[in-house]
């Protein structure tokens, strides 16, 4: 997985030197320089002192001796060039990892389906070739419908129509387990220079050429699109200030010189070389040369993070954030659920429920099975039998049967839904106590997921499986929480259930039974009251809510819609990577010592409903 | 420097905390409309003055508003000031019959004194009759320092508050910090005065038959009463021409400590009262050891050059264990003239007891650059305190960029707006002190009146331009300053120094007390430790310096230079 301690890159690296090299020069254009006023001001005086060189090594005598005045001006041509390589330099850097992204999307063959062919034909092999052409990925455009076999790159950023396959993204996040992509829900967008690693897949093309969000990224390193930030166009206004200040220190001293050597009638007034030379000096040219390679390092920290920030605004606002809107699922708690307590059916002794469960969790090595295996020895030291001994024979989990189990002997052990547990037990010939739907129905409400334990045709109760909040979750709050920075948890869950995880996980508040339109509401009454709110999305249902938040992160996997509306996209994918942003953005972390990190969790997991507040 | 000296300056710093902190804690009350004793007193008194002039009491003003009472108020007093002294002649308690004084001087005087500079163009006995020293003189001494002590009560609000709009009531901070401070401390300062020795009396003069049979005539007039609001308002406005240098004035070494004392107990007691309003004494005590910081090494540095003397008698074999006495009263001594004058240029006060024009070269540098630090130095009454705290704010603000914390300072975000206002604040005086000096040195009414040539007297030019401009009020001397040009010049000076730094200061206040306050964390650059006061203090210093040094490189430097060559 990736995460904030990347290797650090070494700072000269040769092809980024000279391009930067090339780049200063280029950025002497005054246009470009005005941009910075410190810096114009010294670019002003080095064309200046040049042309005081030119008069004085024409005429013989100039403003100074000409040699003195070429020297001059050569510092301050050297000045304004080592900042324009400074800032070069930043962008390069950017560039380097923006470009290594760029690999990836290289042109390659696409197939798409011709002009006024149905895309149903795809799903038909024999009747595919005819219906595509191939052609090169950057001839293609928006709405063009491209077939991606396994084996093959995706040639563009797209939506998936039809097909489920497993994509390689490592390209991108560099988390090399594949992930799956499917057509429908929020797991449907792909990225253009990822390998299908099996089956197929029809995708239509959602952005134009260069238009991809890793074409804009480049474009806002690249210095083009970069907006600067409040703190940078503070700083300027500060610079400039002091710029005016000691722009009049030095032209007063023309007078003051002047009349000094009237009235005392020795010494020669200050030349005009000099003056600008102590200008120079004088004006803040060090932190005003270096302020946009700052403003640049500041994105590039969270390029470094696997963040991709479309704005400098949304930095410096992550480090200003002090709400956090977090989804429960996939970052308060673990994606899977784990059993929490046995509720037996009337008549049967815990216990046997307990043996029961256990016996048809043995052969089950989910997440879930296994949890029920702990409980049942945390609870009566049932030890965990072999099965092969007992001549048992697993019944694994279908999408069919809902159910998973064991046949030992005459019994026939299922545990599972309970509808599906309903029909196993009338089958054999048994009835469903009312009893038991009565506990099923208090489990599901109070938003833990109830597991149905039968035995043939008898129902031995209920097994329990709760939330589980991540480890060490609570303490990083605590941590947030300290420094100002409030958490909200967003959950689909009943208010009791997200009550219970709130207080468990330790938020200060929550917002049960979100809708969309909940979230957005919750997100502009924190920002009526003067906050400033992060959340993470990738839902199209999420665009709006992203759009409103001071801080939106989408996730890379997330639909387009997701991505336009955020100001951030995690390449990684993890939600819980907003925590991290807004560390980097308040430069806390891996120097302060509570060292915080990101909690462990494979980059990219398909988890059915982890994405569902 | 010598032991006697170190003893002065450090029995005079400790007297000052030990005066301060208490004031501080009185003046919370104030703020808050909330004093206890001086409540039960003095609260008809204010209620009174309300129904009169109907004030609402609990108005809260947006800061346009208050900034545009603080303009009106002063704009008024300027005129009615100006109209007093045109008609003197016409008016009562003129014993010495004086005429009316010139239009250039009076618009000149009136500025000086709504200013809070004090800068006399005139001398006092021979000019002003006792109508306008006490009705116009002394009545802008009291509310100038009132005025300075209610921007800074609306700043301190605008920190203190959030999610508000108001700063509260103008004309309530301007009656409260006149009756319940600046009033009673007068009055028990002005009793001191006359217990040592100064004049109180409503009698124009008196003439002696001297000693040696010559008849003299001798001044006098309500002076220990102007004495003390002077000092306390950080005015530096004297009732004689000598200011603090004539025994009517300062009689003894104890009423120049007192009056030492005086300068600095508002400004001191201030950083306290801040501190304590936006929740932490702390944050007090920093802004206070900056300003200490500042001064005492600059205190030492006068005394130092002045107990030096002067290198051209010393190479005559004159002995000078005194030290450079040229110019100053002997009650006092170099040391006691050096300390005053540390103290007073370091607050806008203005009062002096020695001859400026009679400093060593290096022994008038250090006056005239504590000036053009922006009278942030303790500073005047209010006015030094909320300039101070614009370069709290850009210092949080650089310093929090280069260690890459988000600028806050005391909760409030430090954000575009806050440093453009906080830019003007910088550039308005600087621009008008070099911009002014410039022109002065060009053209020949400037030139013309300076009693000096050569470098000497370009300092004179400095030094008035950045007395004016920085409301200190205190002159150089040897500029004659009564003539067309300068009485213009330096009023405009003084009016550019005065608002442009008040309505950006209120502008801020207005800002700040908009936002909500950010809770501290360790993002948060602490504001009461050592580090940020060094920060502070070197913020300062490099604008200060990187500023005037160039001019004054060829004032007193090129002065010291010279006499060191010689």
């Amino acid at each position: 997985m990736s995460n904030i301690e990347q290797q650090p890159r070494p700072l000269f690296v040769g092809p980024i030197v000279r391009a930067a090299l090339v780049d200063a020069v280029k950025k002497l254009d005054p246009r470009r320089m005005a941009r910075n006023p410190v810096m114009f001001v010294v670019e002003l005086g080095s064309v200046f002192t040049t042309a005081l060189f030119v008069h004085a090594a024409v005429t013989g005598q100039g403003d100074a001796p000409a040699g003195f005045i070429l020297a001059v001006a050569a510092w301050l041509w050297m000045t304004v060039l080592f900042a324009n390589f400074a800032e070069a330099m930043a962008e390069g850097r950017g560039k380097a990892q923006a470009d290594a992204l760029r690999q990836a999307r290289r042109d390659v063959p696409a197939r798409r389906l011709r002009k006024g062919a149905s895309s149903e034909v795809l799903s038909a092999p024999a009747a595919r070739a005819a219906a595509l052409e191939e052609v090169p990925s950057p001839s293609l455009r928006l709405g063009d419908v491209v077939f991606v076999a396994e084996g093959e790159l995706i040639p563009a950023d797209g939506e998936i129509l039809e097909g489920v396959a497993s994509v390689d993204e490592s390209a991108i996040t560099g988390e090399s387990a594949p992930v799956i992509r499917e057509s429908g829900g929020d797991r449907s967008a792909v990225t253009g220079g990822t390998r299908v690693l099996s089956d197929w897949l029809v995708v239509r093309v959602t952005t134009n050429p260069g238009e991809a969000f890793l074409d804009r990224m480049i474009a806002m390193v690249e210095g083009a699109k970069r907006k600067k930030t409040p703190n940078e166009i503070a700083l300027d206004v500060l610079l400039a200030g002091l710029t005016i200040v000691f722009l009049l220190a030095t032209v007063t001293l023309l007078p003051f010189s002047r009349y000094a050597v009237a009235s005392s009638g020795q010494g020669s007034p200050a030349s005009l070389t000099v003056l600008v030379a102590l200008l120079v000096c004088l004006i803040p040219t060090t932190i005003g040369g270096l302020l946009s390679a700052i403003g640049i390092a500041g994105m590039d920290r969270m390029i470094q993070a696997n963040v991709i920030a479309t704005s400098g605004r949304a930095v410096e606002a992550a480090g200003d954030v002090d709400v956090l809107l977090l989804d429960k699922t996939g970052t308060i708690t673990l994606g899977n659920r784990q059993a929490s307590e046995l509720l037996p059916a009337p008549g049967v002794d815990e216990r046997e429920l307990a043996d029961a469960a256990q016996l048809s969790s043995l052969a089950d090595e989910t997440p879930e099975g296994r949890s029920i295996v702990v409980l049942a020895k945390a609870r009566f030291g049932l030890r965990a039998r072999e099965l092969e001994a007992t001549g048992a024979a697993f019944v694994p989990f279908t999408a069919q049967t809902r159910m998973s189990g064991v046949d030992l002997g005459g019994r026939r052990i299922r545990k599972g839904a309970t509808d599906a547990v309903a029909r196993f037990v009338e089958e054999a010939g048994g009835r469903f106590p009312a009893e038991v739907r009565a506990i099923v129905e208090q489990v599901a409400r109070e938003g833990a997921t109830p597991l149905v334990v039968a035995d043939g045709a008898r129902v031995l109760g209920v097994v329990r499986l709760k939330d589980v909040v991540k480890g060490g979750i609570r303490e990083r709050f605590g941590e947030l929480r300290r420094i100002g920075i409030k958490t909200v948890m967003i959950t689909g869950d009943n208010p009791l259930t997200a009550a219970a995880i709130a207080a468990e996980a330790g938020v200060d508040d929550f917002l049960a039974e979100a809708t969309p339109e909940a979230k957005l509401e919750m997100i502009r009454s924190y920002q009526a009251k003067g906050h400033l709110v992060a959340m993470t999305g990738d839902g199209t249902n999420d665009a709006p809510a992203l759009a409103q938040a001071d801080v939106a992160v989408a996730m890379n996997t997330g639909t387009q819609a997701a991505k336009e509306a955020g100001n951030m996209v995690d390449l990684d994918s993890n939600p819980t990577k907003l925590l991290s942003i807004v560390e980097i953005g308040k430069q806390i972390g891996s120097e302060s010592g509570t060292q915080i990190r990101p909690v462990g969790q494979s980059a990219v997991v398909w988890q059915p409903g982890s994405t569902h507040m | 420097m010598t032991a006697i000296a170190v003893a002065q300056l450090a029995l005079f710093l400790a007297l000052l905390l030990a005066l301060a902190r208490p004031l501080g804690a009185y003046l919370v009350r104030v703020h808050g409309g909330e004093a206890r004793l001086a409540g039960r007193v003095l609260g008809p008194v204010e209620r009174l003055i309300y129904r009169a002039a109907g004030v609402r009491a609990d108005e809260d003003m947006p800061w346009q508003r208050y900034a545009a009472s603080v303009l009106v108020f002063n704009l008024a007093g300027a005129l009615a000031l100006y109209l007093l002294q045109r008609a003197q002649s016409a008016l009562p308690l003129n014993p010495q019959g004086f005429a009316a004084v010139s239009p250039e001087v009076s618009f000149n005087t009136a500025v000086s004194f709504v200013t809070n500079t004090n800068w006399q163009a005139y001398a006092g006995e021979s000019t002003m009759s006792h109508l306008t020293q006490m009705l116009g003189l002394t009545v802008q001494s009291f509310v100038s320092a009132a005025t300075g002590i209610a921007v800074l009560f609306a700043l301190a609000r605008g920190f203190a508050r959030q999610s508000a709009e108001g700063l509260g009531s103008f004309w309530v901070d301007l009656t409260r910090a006149t009756l319940y401070v600046l009033l009673p401390l007068s009055v028990v300062v002005a009793l001191f005065f006359v217990s040592q020795g100064a004049a109180q009396t409503l009698a124009g003069s008196v003439t002696v038959h001297s000693v040696q049979g010559a008849d003299q005539v001798v001044s006098l007039g309500p002076v220990a009463s102007q004495e003390a609001i002077k000092l306390i308002g950080t005015n530096g406005g004297g009732f004689f021409n000598a200011n603090s240098a004539h025994p009517f004035e300062n009689p003894t070494a104890l009423s120049n400590l007192v009056q030492m004392l005086s300068i600095f107990l508002v400004p001191a007691a201030l950083c306290f009262m801040f501190g304590r309003l936006v929740g932490s004494e702390a944050q007090g005590w920093a802004i206070l050891g900056a300003m200490v910081a500042l001064f005492v090494p600059l205190a030492v540095a006068v005394i130092a050059a002045e107990q030096a003397g002067n290198p051209a008698l010393g190479a005559l074999s004159v002995a000078q264990q005194a030290g450079n006495l040229e110019g100053k009263e002997v009650r006092f001594g170099a040391v006691g003239s050096a300390l005053f004058t540390a103290v007073t240029t370091s607050a806008s006060c203005g009062a002096v007891n020695a001859m400026l024009d009679s400093f060593t070269p290096l022994g008038g540098l250090v006056p005239m650059w504590l000036m053009q630090l922006g009278e942030i130095v303790f500073g005047g009454v209010g006015s030094g305190l909320y300039g101070m705290l614009m370069y709290a704010i850009i210092a949080v603000f650089v310093a929090g960029l280069m260690v890459g914390r988000t600028p806050e300072y005391l909760g409030k975000k430090i954000e575009a707006f806050e440093m453009k206002m906080a830019s003007l604040v910088i550039l308005f005086p600087a621009a008008t002190v070099l911009l002014g000096t410039a022109i002065a040195c060009v053209v020949p009414a400037g030139t013309e009146p300076l009693g000096n040539p050569g470098a000497h007297g370009f300092s004179e030019i400095l030094y008035a331009f950045t007395s004016g401009t920085n409301n200190n009020g205190s002159a150089f001397g040897g500029l004659t300053a009564s003539g067309r040009f300068y009485a213009v010049a330096i009023g405009l000076a003084m009016l550019i120094g005065r608002f442009w730094v008040i309505v950006p200061v209120l502008a801020i206040a207005g800002s700040l007390a908009k936002q909500r306050l950010v809770p501290a964390g360790p993002g948060t650059l602490p504001t009461h430790t050592p580090l940020f006061v060094a920060m502070l203090v070197g913020t300062i210093v490099l604008v200060g310096a990187l500023t005037f040094l160039p001019a004054l490189a060829l004032g007193p430097i090129v002065e010291h230079l010279q006499q060191a060559a010689r």
